[in-house]
């Protein structure tokens, strides 16, 4: 009842030229401060300019963790707690952006594409939605829960040969977090988890594309520890706060109200 | 792994990439067709390949395209998406087998288009830091008068995008788009040094350009190749 329906006017977004737009006018989360929002990039490679200068007021929040480690879950009992309390909340997930998300699933369907091109691909779908959902929401004052971020398709990109530095110039046009959580489960367990929803393994979540072994049980195994590992690395670098998500779902939504709670009534 | 890897490095790249740069109507597209001629005449394999021109990536960009809704950042990034398909799919393999490779327009485009667009000059070159330097850079320089009067003989119609409509410099698509492409002029001039281009004097007749182009491919040329090599009569 509270999440954005249409999209935001282009105008705000497309170009620096245009004068700062306060079209909100009612704030829906309690706390208005308006602040300028900080980006990885510096000024020498933040990746838009073009928005240095428009303030945001909302919060982003975002839950990265492997396939079936129960992000979609606790993000649905997240929003309605947060709904609950008075938040306005928006929810956005990779691959969901208008502009392309189609074009990705079709692509992956028919063709394969090379790493570079399909690490370029990812990251203009998620610019989209950055810019026409998750930016207009913030300066709306929503709480937005993002459903991965740019760690998981940087931790992709580098488990099929791209350098790490590489993606992070790349994808320096993002905005910093508020809070990210990663959801920690052993690959073992999520190869259980994924058979008890749907009895076969995803395609692209097992690494299939990179030819790490016939079987798909062991590519899937092979592939999520590949990308824990980066993971690793990503969580001392950008700061995620990691969750153990062997735990059962009401003992992680526990844990993750109570971290989300604590920093919004800080912040507020 | 390991051993197939140092089997195609001593491969090697034999091939021969060479590009055009420059506004619309400046000739690149002309100039670049009669090199192809000449080359395929002289028994070279080559490639041409034009700017935003994937199959996989066109028709997502152009339905983004008609709704008008691009910014500068997904614009660009895009546009890098089909540059690195065509790059991974033909360019890099088919230099690596010794072919000629005709690029109308490279990376330069985005470098001039994206930062005169507001995104981050750094960040387009890093982004494109995987593409290979090219042999040759032809950069044709023209006034914008007469690169205008071109394209407008032919093609009366400008596009949203390529006018730079998506910038607000003006509501007129004409002046609009003189504006965007003085601005592109602009980049492109601050880089040539930098990035070595071979400057043709656009204005120049169709065939005194192509003599010239002609001129500086033969430089690059191994010398057991140069000699064998012959005008189309
Ligand atoms: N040297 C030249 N003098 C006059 N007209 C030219 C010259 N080179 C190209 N043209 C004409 O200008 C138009 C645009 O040329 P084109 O090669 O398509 O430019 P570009 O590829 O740079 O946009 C075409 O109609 C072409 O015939
Ligand atoms: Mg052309």
């Amino acid at each position: 009842m509270t999440r954005i329906s249409s999209r935001p006017k282009k105008t705000s977004a497309s170009t620096g030229r245009q004068k700062r737009t306060r079209s909100v006018k009612t704030d829906p989360v309690r706390s208005i401060k308006k602040r300028k929002p900080v980006w990885y990039g510096n000024s020498k490679l933040g990746g838009m300019p073009y928005l240095q200068e428009h303030d945001i007021s909302g919060r982003l929040i975002v839950i990265e963790g492997p396939d079936a480690s129960g992000r979609s879950t606790q993000i649905e009992m997240l929003t309605a707690r947060l709904e609950a309390d008075g938040f306005a909340v928006l929810n956005t997930g990779l691959k969901r952006s208008e502009l392309i998300g189609e074009g990705i699933l079709e692509a992956k369907r028919n063709v394969s594409l090379g790493k570079r091109t399909s690490a370029l691909f990812y990251a203009a779908d998620f610019a989209d939605q950055l810019e026409h959902k998750i930016i207009p929401a913030l300066q709306a004052g929503y709480v937005v829960l993002a459903d991965r971020y740019i760690y998981t398709l940087m931790a992709r990109n580098t488990v099929r040969g791209i350098r790490r530095l590489w993606s992070s110039n790349l994808y320096s046009f993002a905005l910093v977090p508020d809070l990210t959580f990663y959801l920690d489960v052993d690959p073992f367990k999520l190869v259980h988890r994924v058979f008890a929803k749907k009895q076969s393994l995803d395609y692209h979540e097992s690494g299939a594309d990179m030819g790490l072994s016939e079987d798909m049980f062991e590519s899937f195994i092979i592939y999520q520890r590949k990308l824990a590992k980066e993971f690793e690395h990503l969580k001392k670098k950008y700061g995620l706060v990691s969750i153990d998500g062997n735990k059962t779902q009401e003992q992680v939504n526990i844990i993750l109200q109570k971290q989300i709670s604590r920093f919004l009534a800080k912040v507020a | 792994m390991n051993t197939s890897r140092q089997i195609l490095k001593k491969y090697g790249i034999p091939g021969k990439l060479i590009v055009v740069e420059g506004i619309d109507g400046s000739g690149k597209s002309t100039q670049l067709r009669l090199l192809e001629k000449w080359l395929r005449f002289n028994n070279f394999e080559v490639f041409r390949t034009e700017w935003n021109s994937s199959d996989m990536v066109k028709s997502i960009t152009s339905k983004g395209k008609k709704k008008a809704n691009l910014t500068p950042t997904t614009f660009s990034l895009l546009h890098a998406t089909d540059f690195a398909d065509r790059f991974e799919r033909n360019i890099l393999p088919l230099l690596r087998a010794g072919y000629f490779v005709l690029a109308d327009r490279y990376i330069y485009t985005a470098y001039a288009r994206d930062v005169t667009r507001g995104c981050n000059r750094m960040w387009v070159r890093k982004m494109y830091d995987f593409a290979l330097k090219p042999d040759l850079a032809f950069y044709f320089r023209v006034p914008i008068d007469i690169s205008m009067d071109r394209i407008l003989s032919g093609r009366p119609k400008l596009k949203y995008y390529e006018a730079g409509m998506d910038l607000n410099l003006s509501n007129d698509i004409y002046q609009s788009y003189r504006i965007f492409q003085s601005k592109i002029i602009e980049q492109y001039e601050s880089m040539a040094k930098l990035e070595g281009f071979a400057v043709i004097d656009a204005t120049l007749g169709i065939k005194e350009q192509q003599k010239l182009m002609r001129e500086k491919i033969m430089r690059i040329l191994p010398q057991k190749t140069k000699r064998t090599i012959q005008e189309i009569p």
